[in-house]
């Protein structure tokens, strides 16, 4: 017996060995990269985190929102003609391309998540429901839209597209920002500040919120529920129709039919990092998110390791601040 | 109000980023081209491969007589990420099994296929069933290390000879299986071949290897790091299905590596030559039998531009009658990586049903003791089922084709 435990344990390659001079040669490259991450992680994330704020719903099925929304991209720009090289067209068509395709990409997802909302949430809203089976059927609604994904497009990613070749923009202690990593991150975060402003300034907003905080009471103030539901789905799915475009333009290979699912599981994660219902929550969470994964990839040496250090900051964080960072839910926050 | 304001604010973010991207794009070929060429290696391709005179062919002396039942199975990859380096294979098998019944109308072999996906995860179903319909006395499979390692012992317990036309893990043969026989040269070959080919032909100084997770990459990453010695500039490990690979690109360009050599498959493989190519790589990018394949080139597009492979198989595509009736099978493809590999696999079978060797035990036997040319190579294998002298050969991708540049060692 005892000869064959001698392969299990662990050999000198084995431990676990923290590389700080990797770390600190790549430590600029790793934090943009982190950042291009996190700010599609927090895109998602606002999803998942606006439904919870209105109705206390994990919404898993948010993840096949987003993939539906890389399928459009997929689709939109391959019978655009684009392909795995790099395209050989002027400024202006491209622009016109990719707006296209974020277009469509936000329209797939926001009816994918409204048909969601009226198929599988709603008969049970009007039942009253208990939650866990809210929760539930979240569960099931992923797995029907992954696997239809599957029947119809089988188990191989979609080819990889490139929208356009990165090139090189600014130099920041020796590290290059490419042009790609500077589009996701801007884009991003003019879209957060816009979704930011408009829950706490718009009518609508408002109306999210104060169903968030009290739903009866808003009912009575004259606040139509069911709409403000409905139209919390369909911003999650345009937000994550837009980050499905920056994903493709990230990681062409991506494209595949459980290619939403550890996204998801990442975004909610980063969702619950900052305070669920939380919208700013939700944005730090997802940057916060996707720089520590790259740190503790090159720090730890091997791409394994993202998801763990990612989970196991999670944990930590919430073992000293159960609520999240910033903890405050959709309805009491004033931003 | 606000909703205006909001969708305004995000139709400037999207207008704003397309005009970023766009201008990256109009500067990006001209510098990858210029930088490009200038430290490129190119190694003269090969146009005709010899062929020992004396190869078994399938066909056989047309003499053959056996039961109408009698089955011969491919067992790997028809669908999944990696399908198309199962598809070539059973595509080599379907050939000579073509072939062998056409000229031999008094046995006609019956050929089954079970898919695997080419995961070892899924693997154990196809072949449990396999190896229980009593018909299949020989299999063509399983393509890939991993798979092989987790169904070895099911073909083991029902003494089910199977040939791998590709697996090159180089532990496979330590199990003490009686039933499997590799049809190529293992990883212990090509790892020392491919550091030789690195740093002679292809000149390279820092040499970054990045292996991923499967039993066939960690083998040959191993294999291949022992022979590169000082040339070797870092490690790194990438997992199967991974995305993204902004760290380990992050690192090799750091680590101003010229040239970078990927032991797993294409279906990593290719969105890593495109990421990497992506951020500005102007190494050479050289891959396993695992990468190289058509698909490689579709999907990793103008990345794959001047990418080598090492491989210790033929470039079957030289051989003039082999290629022409290959195309037939395969709707005009070219034979692919291990097209030949597979064929000459199911010849050593069929050879054995036509000599009357037609129970499990007796095509086991068969091979066992097998001392014959094929169109690849010299079959014979030693004890513990590996192959005598095999050969590992370079190639390269030019103008958008697969082409071999000679043997490699």
């Amino acid at each position: 017996m005892l000869p064959s435990l001698v392969p299990l344990l662990p050999t000198e390659n084995d431990w676990i060995t923290f590389d700080i001079p990797s770390l600190a040669q790549n430590f600029w490259s790793a934090t943009f990269d982190g950042l291009t991450f996190g700010a599609i992680y927090a895109l998602v994330a606002l999803g998942y985190t606006l439904v919870y704020g209105v109705l206390n719903l994990i919404n898993f099925a948010h993840s096949e929102v987003f993939i539906v929304g890389c399928y459009a991209v997929f689709f939109t720009l391959s019978s655009l003609g684009f392909g795995p090289s790099a395209p050989r067209l002027d400024i202006w068509a491209i622009i016109l391309n990719l707006l296209l395709a974020l277009v469509l990409a936000m329209l797939a997802s926001a009816v994918t998540a409204f048909l969601l909302e009226r198929i599988a949430y709603k008969p049970l809203r009007k039942r009253n429901a208990p939650r866990l089976v809210f929760l539930i059927t979240a569960i099931g609604a992923s797995f029907t839209i992954q696997y239809l994904i599957y029947l119809w497009r089988g188990p191989s990613p979609e080819l990889a597209l490139t929208m356009f070749r990165p090139t090189p923009i600014f130099d920041v202690f020796g590290t290059i920002v490419d042009s790609q990593q500077l589009v996701i991150i801007i884009a991003a975060v003019i879209m957060m500040v816009g979704i930011d402003r408009f829950i706490s300034k718009s009518r609508t907003g408002r109306g999210i919120r104060a169903v968030a905080q009290d739903p009866d009471t808003a009912t009575l103030m004259g606040v139509n529920k069911e709409r403000i539901i409905i139209t919390t789905f369909v911003i999650g799915g345009l937000l994550a129709g837009a980050a499905a475009l920056f994903y493709v333009m990230k990681i062409p290979s991506g494209v595949q039919y459980s290619g939403g699912f550890v996204l998801g599981i990442k975004a909610f994660a980063a969702a619950v990092l900052g305070g669920i219902g939380n919208v700013r929550g939700a944005l730090l969470g997802g940057l916060l998110l996707g720089l520590i994964g790259n740190y503790g990839q090159i720090l730890l040496g091997n791409s394994q390791w993202t998801d763990v250090v990612a989970f196991v900051v999670l944990v930590l964080v919430l073992l000293l601040r159960p609520e999240g960072i910033l903890g405050t839910s959709l309805g009491r926050s004033k931003a | 109000m606000y909703r205006k304001k909001v969708l305004t604010s995000l139709a400037a973010a999207a207008t704003f980023s397309m005009l970023l991207s766009a201008c990256a794009n109009q500067a990006g070929p001209g510098t990858t081209e210029s930088s490009g060429s200038s430290s490129k290696v190119n190694i003269p391709a090969i146009s005709k491969v010899d062929v020992p005179s004396g190869a078994v062919l399938p066909a056989g002396d047309g003499k053959g007589s056996c039961p109408s039942s009698t089955t011969i199975a491919y067992a790997g990859a028809q669908t999944g990420p990696n399908a198309q380096l199962g598809v070539n294979i059973f595509n080599g098998v379907q050939l000579a099994v073509d072939q062998h019944n056409r000229a031999n109308p008094g046995c006609q072999v019956q050929f089954k296929k079970f898919d695997t996906e080419g995961d070892p995860n899924k693997a154990t179903g196809p072949v449990t069933q396999m190896v229980s319909e009593q018909d299949i006395v020989g299999v063509i499979g399983l393509p890939f290390s991993g798979e092989s390692k987790a169904t070895g012992n099911i073909f083991e317990q029902k003494g089910l000879v199977h040939i791998t036309p590709s697996a090159t893990n180089p532990g496979l043969t330590e199990n003490g299986w009686t039933t499997f026989f590799r049809g190529l040269g293992n990883d212990a070959v090509q790892g020392p071949a491919a550091a030789k080919f690195l740093t002679g032909k292809i000149g390279a100084k820092k040499v970054y290897l990045v292996q991923d997770d499967s039993d066939y990459g960690i083998g040959l990453g191993t294999s291949t790091s022992a022979g590169l010695g000082s040339a070797l500039t870092g490690t790194e490990k990438v997992t199967t299905g991974q995305k993204d690979f902004s760290a380990v690109i992050s690192k090799i360009m750091n680590a101003k590596a010229d040239a970078v050599y990927y032991a797993g498959y294409y279906a990593e493989g290719a969105p890593f030559a495109q990421q990497l190519v992506g951020k500005g790589f102007t190494g050479t990018f050289v891959g396993p039998d695992g990468v190289k394949d058509d698909q490689f080139i579709k999907q990793a597009g103008d990345a794959s531009n001047n990418a080598y492979f090492t491989c210790p198989c033929l470039p079957g595509e030289l051989i003039p009658d082999f290629a022409s009736a290959y195309k037939e099978i395969s709707k005009g493809a070219e034979p692919g990586t291990y097209s030949i590999e597979g064929y000459d696999a199911a010849t050593v079978l069929l050879s054995g049903i036509d000599a009357g060797k037609q129970s499990r035990a007796d095509l086991l036997a068969w091979v066992k003791a097998y001392d014959k040319d094929g169109l690849s190579k010299h079959y014979k294998w030693d004890a513990k089922g590996e192959l005598q002298a095999p050969t590992v050969y370079g190639y390269k991708v030019e103008n958008g084709k697969i082409v071999p540049v000679g043997p490699i060692g």
